[in-house]
């Protein structure tokens, strides 16, 4: 036999937000993907999930854009998003929006089987790192998202990703009360999105904490809106830390 | 108070107002919090909790499918207690049933317990315009009517008030100070003046927690014994109660008492558990000498009817008025409950005022909500409260309520995310743009300045631009 090795394949789904807004995680996630033995790939047609149309209630427009991302996506072996938000649309939401469509529904559950959020994907493939018994490198709290938390249970999975890279996790009160994003109602209803993501914030400094860790671009950028310049606290991404932790 | 229906702007200001003033905010939060670690607490020591909870579903789900049966049953069994029963389409309907009652037998005052039910139908102004004074009995509820205002919560109506607002409203009832203002004396003094109403009172006027099919039987839940006051003193009770609100047998009733109270306050049970088979008996000791029930349709009968556009919303009806939902929505913790504008808020009150009262009147609740699921952990009977907000805004679409430029500008989002050239570019596009409203790193957009938080800044390089460079190996 030759030194041929077959990698798994997996294509990433990199969101509309971190494509354009915070490509950093994006690139942080291709360095974890990889580090973990996978060929990464990300099919260049690829723009939003729909989401946003979807829950302001436009079904027709967010159709148009899960058909297009079932049709990009649906071949390859499995697929990884930064994002519990975006995975919840695409596993949970996508077989209702498609439920009365003969074509796209059976399509809709193929790819809600195969799409997973990062932390998730490296827990349930068993390709997080051998905890060491070294001190924990930087202790963190950690903000559930509720797409995460509660639509896909994924509690365990992203503290496990994170201790497993040496992070010890402090944490906060109701970490799993929401940040106040909530999509396009950050925008609609902006003075009780932000009272909300003062009470998150208020909860995480309690902590003493110096840097929140959360899996969730939308609620990442929600909740950065709030800091001061020069803040204390910062608010990163799972893919970041993940990455920069090696 | 008339409730006229809520738009965004509405909600918007009153929730601001609300946000901005502690004292309201300190009572908010400290009475959402006792009530959520008193659920906590309950459920903790209720080990069963969670097997009911899916119990309890099931069986509304079966009674809401087959609830023409059920209230035929309930109708038969209560009038062969004596109890006499009727129908109300409408809250007109129902208000003129109470309002004729009353009339009809020369009352002057009607003593009220608790009732979300006949807040929804306006009953104390129907009675008020016909000369009937009204005095509601629980101690919250009593506290709003002094204040011209509507429940602010569920369960917890006048958990807005502060201890000092209250004593300025006792005293402005009594036209003189008051000596002792310590919640005791206050208590006190809100006990005297009620118990001589419920000996003047005609007409004892209540909900309905629940009527039991097999027995026609009216249940009701109270901490302050005034639902036993309104239901035994007066010579006449009238509950005014949902259609949804029917267990078929004692069976179900248990399930579902040994959650509503948990789920509410946190009690293993209320302090009183009312039950009314009918009138008084000649054996019996007190008891009223006429019961009335009216059934409350207004809207509900088309939820739970399969062939009706509405029936999506079936699961709705399965609502035991825990207000548990309320306690751990993040939205109406900031918000409070008048931001609502109707009988019910939180994430009940969003959900059930558009369908109840109209989606156009009510359009901004739907949206009054991140959809984060908070509520689904807490519903006694697990209601998919999240499900049905997006399925109201879906209708909202359907029905174009949404705003020309919103229509809009969600076609146009569409147009541009149908492609991912076009995408790239309108990122590009926005960055070139941000550009010039940046200073010191911090994006202020031109549009909306009201946001009043930082947005991120679009980079030079979007993921794709970068990905070239990482597709090497």
């Amino acid at each position: 036999m030759s030194n041929y090795t077959h990698k798994k394949k997996v294509a990433l789904l990199v969101t509309c937000l971190v494509d354009q807004a915070l490509p950093d995680i994006g690139v942080s996630t291709v360095n974890v993907l990889r580090r973990a033995g996978y060929d990464v790939a990300f099919p260049s047609a690829q723009t939003c999930c729909g989401q946003p149309s979807y829950n302001s209630g436009f079904h027709d427009e967010a159709k148009k854009l899960a058909r297009r991302t079932i049709d990009i996506f649906v071949d390859y072996e499995a697929v990884v998003l930064p994002s519990g938000s975006c995975t919840t649309m695409i596993r949970k939401e996508y077989p209702q929006l498609f439920k009365n469509d003969p074509k796209y529904y059976y399509l809709a559950l193929r790819l809600a089987k195969k799409t997973f959020e990062l932390g998730e994907f490296l827990n349930k493939e068993g390709k997080l790192p051998q905890a060491e018994a070294t001190e924990p490198k930087t202790a963190v709290t950690y903000h559930d998202s509720c797409h995460m938390c509660r639509m896909l249970d994924l509690r365990d999975e992203p503290r496990q990703a994170l201790t497993a890279h040496g992070y010890s996790i402090i944490e906060m009160e109701t970490s799993d009360r929401c940040c106040g994003f909530g999509g396009v109602f950050s925008v609609r209803m902006p003075e009780i999105s932000n009272a909300m993501t003062a009470d998150k914030l208020h909860e995480a400094r309690k902590t003493g904490m110096k840097t929140m860790v959360t899996s969730d671009p939308g609620c990442l950028i929600q909740m950065r809106g709030l800091l001061q310049e020069d803040d204390d606290l910062k608010i990163e991404h799972i893919a970041t830390m993940l990455d920069k932790a090696g | 108070m008339i409730h006229t229906g809520c738009t965004v702007t509405q909600f918007r200001q009153e929730a601001t107002q609300t946000i901005g003033n502690a004292s309201l905010q300190k009572a908010l939060r400290g009475a959402t919090a006792h009530f959520v670690d008193g659920r906590q607490a309950a459920f903790d020591a209720f080990p069963d909790g969670e097997a009911i909870r899916d119990h309890l579903k099931e069986i509304r789900g079966a009674t809401i499918s087959n609830l023409a049966f059920y209230l035929e049953q309930f109708e038969q069994n209560a009038q062969a207690a004596g109890t006499i029963v009727h129908w109300a389409r409408n809250a007109e309907e129902a208000a003129a049933i109470v309002t004729s009652i009353a009339r009809e037998n020369g009352v002057m005052l009607a003593a009220k317990s608790k009732s979300m039910a006949t807040e929804e139908i306006k009953l104390n102004h129907a009675l008020e315009a016909a000369d009937v004074r009204v005095v509601e009995t629980d101690l919250g509820e009593w506290i709003i009517q002094l204040a011209g205002e509507s429940p602010y919560h569920i369960i917890g109506p006048a958990i807005h008030k502060t201890k000092e607002q209250i004593v300025d409203l006792f005293e402005e009832y009594r036209g003189r100070p008051l000596a002792d203002t310590s919640i005791a004396a206050l208590t006190a003094e809100a006990r005297h003046i009620l118990r001589q109403q419920f000996l003047e009172a005609g007409i004892g006027i209540s909900g309905g927690n629940m009527g039991v099919a097999e027995t026609g039987s009216l249940v009701l839940v109270t901490n302050e014994g005034n639902g036993r006051m309104v239901t035994t003193l007066p010579r006449i009770h009238v509950a005014v109660m949902g259609i949804e609100k029917i267990a078929p047998d004692w069976d179900a009733a248990a399930a579902w008492l040994s959650l509503l109270a948990r789920s509410a306050t946190g009690q293993p049970m209320s302090i009183y558990t009312t039950v009314v088979t009918g009138p008084r008996r000649p054996e019996d000791a007190d008891g009223p000498e006429e019961v009335h029930i009216v059934l409350l349709d207004n809207g509900r009968a088309s939820l739970a009817d399969t062939s009706s556009r509405k029936a999506d919303y079936a699961e709705i009806l399965q609502c035991i008025r825990c207000g548990a939902c309320l306690n751990v929505c993040p939205v109406y913790g900031e918000s409070g409950g008048h931001a609502y504008n109707s009988p019910y808020s939180g994430p009940i009150g969003a959900v059930i005022s558009p369908l109840l009262f109209g989606l156009e009147k009510y359009a901004a609740l739907p949206h009054a909500s991140t959809l984060c699921g908070a509520c689904v952990d807490v519903c006694p009977a697990r209601i998919d409260l999240p499900r049905m907000l997006l399925a109201l805004r879906a209708d909202e679409v359907e029905q174009g309520i949404p705003s020309p430029f919103e229509q809009f500008a969600e076609r146009a989002g569409t147009a541009v995310m149908g492609n991912a050239h076009l995408f790239n570019l309108a990122g590009k596009m926005a960055g070139w743009g941000q550009k010039m409203f940046t200073k010191n790193g911090t994006f202020t957009p031109p549009i909306n300045p009201t946001l009043d938080r930082n947005l991120p800044i679009r980079p030079q390089k979007s993921f794709r631009d970068l990905w070239n460079d990482l597709d090497t190996d």
